[in-house]
């Protein structure tokens, strides 16, 4: 039974303009000890498919389908349910350390609280776990910097102090949302380097949500691929950046710029991304893609496993786009 | 390329004197160098990439030049004016020459006004003298030129998406017919896929209109892309400037190399292949940057000299302000 | 290049096409407004008062200054309203046609509450949001200004110059309108703050529009939100000075007459039986500031949808 398994999941929000579908029906398994990479630009859900998965939506959000952890389905579920889940087997990081770092409490107490609160550990014990798992995410003198506050760590350190906190109850899945999209490219290097490495020593099934194609390839051992709130592909790391088989992917992939790669014109995808206020029908991409259709409007293909592990939805076939 | 460079600024400096919280109105503010003797040449028709990461001055540096902020050194328009030492009556006929296209697409452009406003404003600063109608008609051919529907002059910035409304920035920009323009970060607060479309027509407007740009950004591949040469900037001094293709190919400083390490790549083979050269350590406060060289508390190469005299780079094509500069060791 | 006629006849109709209408965002607050019941309910209320006062005078069947001796001496029992006799809100202590004098009372107080509103808007606007955009010293200048005159007790300086200039409406309006600006512009300025940061103004700057331009052009745009809601909340506040003012009986000067001296005669005079004399105005008076309330909170709303 796979750890964390998703099924048809949809999340749409009521606002002043209309209903919003962010997601619409995504599937996704996670086993023990994986690496999942979900990747999209903005507006394509992937952000509200793991705050749905947390429970974690605004007030106006929906969810619909069903989220199993171990078996147990967790969505929409009670606080008392969800609580213990979240504070002991699913933990969350976040782009910007700083909304879920309370300023005006030590990191030293912040880091405790966490423990003393779900393990009920003592205090002086609390402290020296939180100071173990510091120095597991390399800062420096951990020992005279954990009685500092927040706002006293650069942007890179924060970062670390919160993936640090968000380990402490030694989660069975950690859902990292952009978390070094605020950063410097040194530095994001940096804590990816740190993720792979906690990732290794923790053994946590990770899911990374992220824009940038590049973290993912680093890091991942399987990619989902996300637009319009739907899964346009997914596929293990390699075959994916390889071989992709839908045209979405493929044109992000060409779309980006890269320092192994000569200057020059970029093949841009053309128009934008969709209005998702309005009711969808067909593939969202279609009206961006070559090779859209008059049935690719109509309706979108569903997801099929053409490969092992490998997925695509699509309306054309892979003869029709080679 | 003949005669004088469009611009050449030598020896910029641009302090900000800082108030701390509570300090005496007689206290001496302390200086926050945030540029530091930068000097380049900006030859017509050249684009010139700057990248570094943040804090490192290069927006100031753009704004610096158009006097945005107060700044000491010399920035010759031209061969003949020194644009730093113009009073602000001076420096509005300039303006027109320089323009400047900003990061946030939306936030750049006023909620309040319609597109045709917003794309005309540089023009109406500028020509008084046109009429209503000879404005229209610009802004709509403009509109027509950066892949906006001249028909939507009347829309407002929310009702268009990020990517069309860095286009009209670009074409707010371009409206007075500018030599030079800056663009300060254009594409980092769009996707992918919108960043290469935003990429391409700048480029494109570049080679059509014959266009000068200082293209600022954190993203050395962006910059690779429509650069002809780049400089690289850490804590406000220039760590290396040379053509895009050596600047890629073989980086001297290890700054650059670390830099350039750090990029990931979509890849999966080349990106865990890929060797990141670390960086010890943060970045030094700009308030007390080390002495010396400033990049010396970070890197691998340092030895005592560095810390006692900032390194001057050697005149040529490819600028390296470093003692031991060199290809990287991995 | 070669010259692609068609693609320039397609240049020339795309140019020529027809022009698509904008959907400002105060269209967009419009709808909002009209969305949220309250508001429209507490619009509805204040047009239907704007309209009392305007039209009220010619329904009134007595002048506001007439005494009706068919009824001095027994208002208790002969003063009550009545449509038979046609004081429709009974009359006052001394006869007076109650519905005449709440009629004028409206409009004393509705003008007070205006004026005093509009004042604030325009000198209050113009004010912070210079200091807020020039900032520096200017800044420093036009704040400890507005400061030392905060510090005045205001109601204690009204009271005086009524005291000293002697009573009329021209003094209670300059008062009012003397001290209902600087609230606003402190708003107005915090507000300038934050918008002077914003890319549109630095690229208004850098391509080298003026300042009193950028303010007229960029600044005050942006702020009108935040006025409008500030104004309409500001209203009732005027009125309730200017209600405390003359329940002092320092407003304005009898004939004439205004909500908080009506409310104050009637609740002087409770205790006789004559309980009319004061639920009249003070229906008035408490509809119309709830219905300033509703329509304050609808505006911000619709003005900033965010803030929920």
């Amino acid at each position: 039974m796979a750890l964390l398994d998703v099924k048809d999941l949809g999340v749409s929000f009521t606002t002043n303009d209309g209903t919003v579908n962010a997601v619409n029906g995504v599937n996704l398994t996670l086993d023990r000890g994986e690496t999942l990479g979900i990747v999209g630009e903005s507006g394509s859900g992937k952000s509200q498919l793991a705050f749905a998965i947390m429970g974690l939506l605004a007030q106006n959000g929906t969810a619909r389908g069903s989220v199993k952890f171990d078996g147990r389905e967790i969505l929409n579920a009670p606080a008392a349910v969800l609580n213990p889940i979240r504070a002991n087997h699913i933990a969350m990081v976040f782009q910007d350390p700083m909304t879920s770092l309370n300023p005006y409490m030590r990191v030293s107490e912040q880091m405790a609280e966490v423990l003393v609160h779900h393990k009920g550990m003592s205090k002086s014990d609390a402290l020296a776990e939180s100071l173990r798992m510091l120095d597991a995410v390399k800062i420096p003198d951990a020992k005279g910097r954990i009685r500092l506050y927040p706002h006293e760590f650069s942007g890179g350190m924060r970062q670390r102090v919160m993936i640090a906190m968000s380990l402490l109850c030694r989660p069975d899945i950690l859902i990292a949302d952009e978390p070094t999209t605020a950063l410097d490219v040194t530095v994001q290097a940096q804590i990816m380097q740190l993720l792979v490495e906690l990732q290794r020593e923790f053994g946590m099934a990770t899911i990374l949500i992220t824009h940038d194609l590049g973290v993912i390839a680093g890091f991942c051992e399987r990619v989902m691929v996300l637009y319009g709130g739907r899964v346009m592909e997914a596929a293990p790391v390699h075959p994916l950046f390889a071989d992709p088989t839908h045209p979405y992917t493929r044109g992000l992939l060409r779309a980006i710029p890269r320092v192994d790669h000569e200057g020059g014109e970029l093949d841009s995808i053309p128009g934008s991304p969709p209005n998702m206020t309005r009711a969808q029908q067909g593939c969202p991409f279609a009206p961006r893609c070559d090779y859209a259709g008059d049935d690719c409007v109509q309706a979108l293909a569903p997801l099929t496993e053409f490969a092992p592990g490998r997925w695509r939805a699509c309306n054309r076939s892979l003869e029709e786009l080679a | 390329m003949t005669g004088a460079p469009l611009l050449s600024v030598r020896d910029l400096h641009v302090a900000f004197s800082l108030r701390r919280e509570g300090d005496w109105p007689w206290t001496a503010p302390r200086k926050l160098h945030a540029v530091n003797g930068v000097s380049f040449d900006l030859a017509e028709g050249e684009v010139l990439g700057i990248v570094g990461e943040s804090g490192c001055g290069k927006s100031t540096l753009a704004r610096a030049l158009i006097q945005m902020v107060p700044a000491t050194g010399q920035a010759i328009w031209q061969g003949k004016t020194d644009l730093l030492s113009l009073s602000r009556r001076e420096m509005l006929k300039y303006r027109a020459d320089i323009q400047m296209v900003f990061q946030d697409p939306l936030a750049s452009l006023n909620p309040r006004m319609t597109v045709g406003e917003i794309i005309a404003e540089p023009l109406r600063t500028h020509h008084p003298e046109l009429g209503g109608d000879e404005v229209k008609l610009r802004v709509k051919e403009l509109m027509d030129r950066v892949g906006l529907l001249p028909n939507q002059i009347n829309r407002y910035p929310h009702e268009f998406s990020g990517g069309q409304c860095q286009r009209i920035g670009i074409a707010r920009a371009l409206v007075v017919g500018p030599k030079l323009v800056i663009c300060d970060e254009p594409v980092s607060a769009l996707d992918v896929s919108i960043q290469a479309q935003v990429i391409n027509l700048l480029m494109e407007l570049q080679r059509d209109l014959g266009l000068t740009l200082i293209f600022i950004a954190h993203d050395l591949s962006v910059v690779k892309h429509i650069s002809n040469r780049v400089m690289v900037l850490y804590l406000g001094r220039m760590m290396e400037m040379a053509p895009g293709r050596d600047l890629y190919a073989a980086p001297q400083h290890p700054y650059t190399q670390a830099l350039l390490s750090a990029v990931p790549i979509p890849d999966p083979v080349r990106e865990r292949a890929k060797v990141v050269i670390p960086l010890s350590g943060d970045l030094p406060s700009p308030l007390a940057p080390p002495s010396g060289c400033v990049f010396r508390t970070r890197c691998a190469r340092a030895k005592a000299i560095c810390a006692e005299t900032a390194p001057q780079p050697a005149a040529g094509d490819h600028l390296v302000a470093c003692h031991f500069p060199g290809p990287a060791v991995a | 290049m070669v010259i692609d006629s068609t693609k320039m006849k397609s240049l020339a109709d795309r140019l020529a096409g027809d022009e698509v209408k904008g959907r400002s965002l105060w269209a967009d607050a419009r709808k909002r407004f009209f969305k949220n019941k309250a508001a429209v309910g507490g619009l509805l209320v204040l047009l239907l008062v704007l309209a009392f006062a305007v039209f009220g005078t010619s329904i009134a069947r007595y002048s506001n200054e007439t005494l009706d001796f068919s009824v001095m001496g027994q208002i208790a029992e002969k003063g009550g309203p009545s449509l038979a006799n046609g004081h429709y809100f009974g009359t006052d202590d001394l006869g007076r046609d109650l519905f005449a004098r709440t009629v004028q009372g409206t409009q004393i107080s509705l003008a007070v509450g205006i004026v005093g509103s509009a004042i604030a808007v325009l000198v209050g606007t113009f004010y912070g949001a210079f200091a807020g955009y020039v900032g520096g010293r200017t800044d420093n200048v036009m704040m400890r200004l507005v400061d030392i005159l905060m510090s005045i007790p205001y109601m204690f300086v009204l009271i005086l110059l009524l005291v000293v200039f002697g009573r009329s409406i021209i003094m209670l309006f300059m008062g009012i309108g003397l001290i209902s600006w600087l609230d606003m512009s402190r708003i107005v300025r915090g507000q300038t703050l934050s918008l002077k940061h914003k890319e549109f103004i630095e690229a208004a700057e850098a391509t080298g529009v003026s300042r009193l331009t950028i303010i007229r052009r960029h600044i005050v745009p942006n702020l009108l939100g935040v006025v409008a809601v500030y104004a309409t909340l500001l209203v009732p506040l005027m009125i309730l000075t200017e209600s405390f003012i003359s329940f002092l009986g320092l407003g304005v000067q009898e004939p004439l007459t205004s909500w908080g001296a009506l409310i104050s005669e009637g609740a002087g005079t409770m205790n006789y039986g004559t309980l009319w004399q004061l639920a009249f105005p003070l229906f008035f008076f408490v509809i119309t500031l709830f219905a300033f309330f509703f329509v304050g909170d609808g505006l911000r709303d619709a003005l900033d949808p965010k803030d929920r």
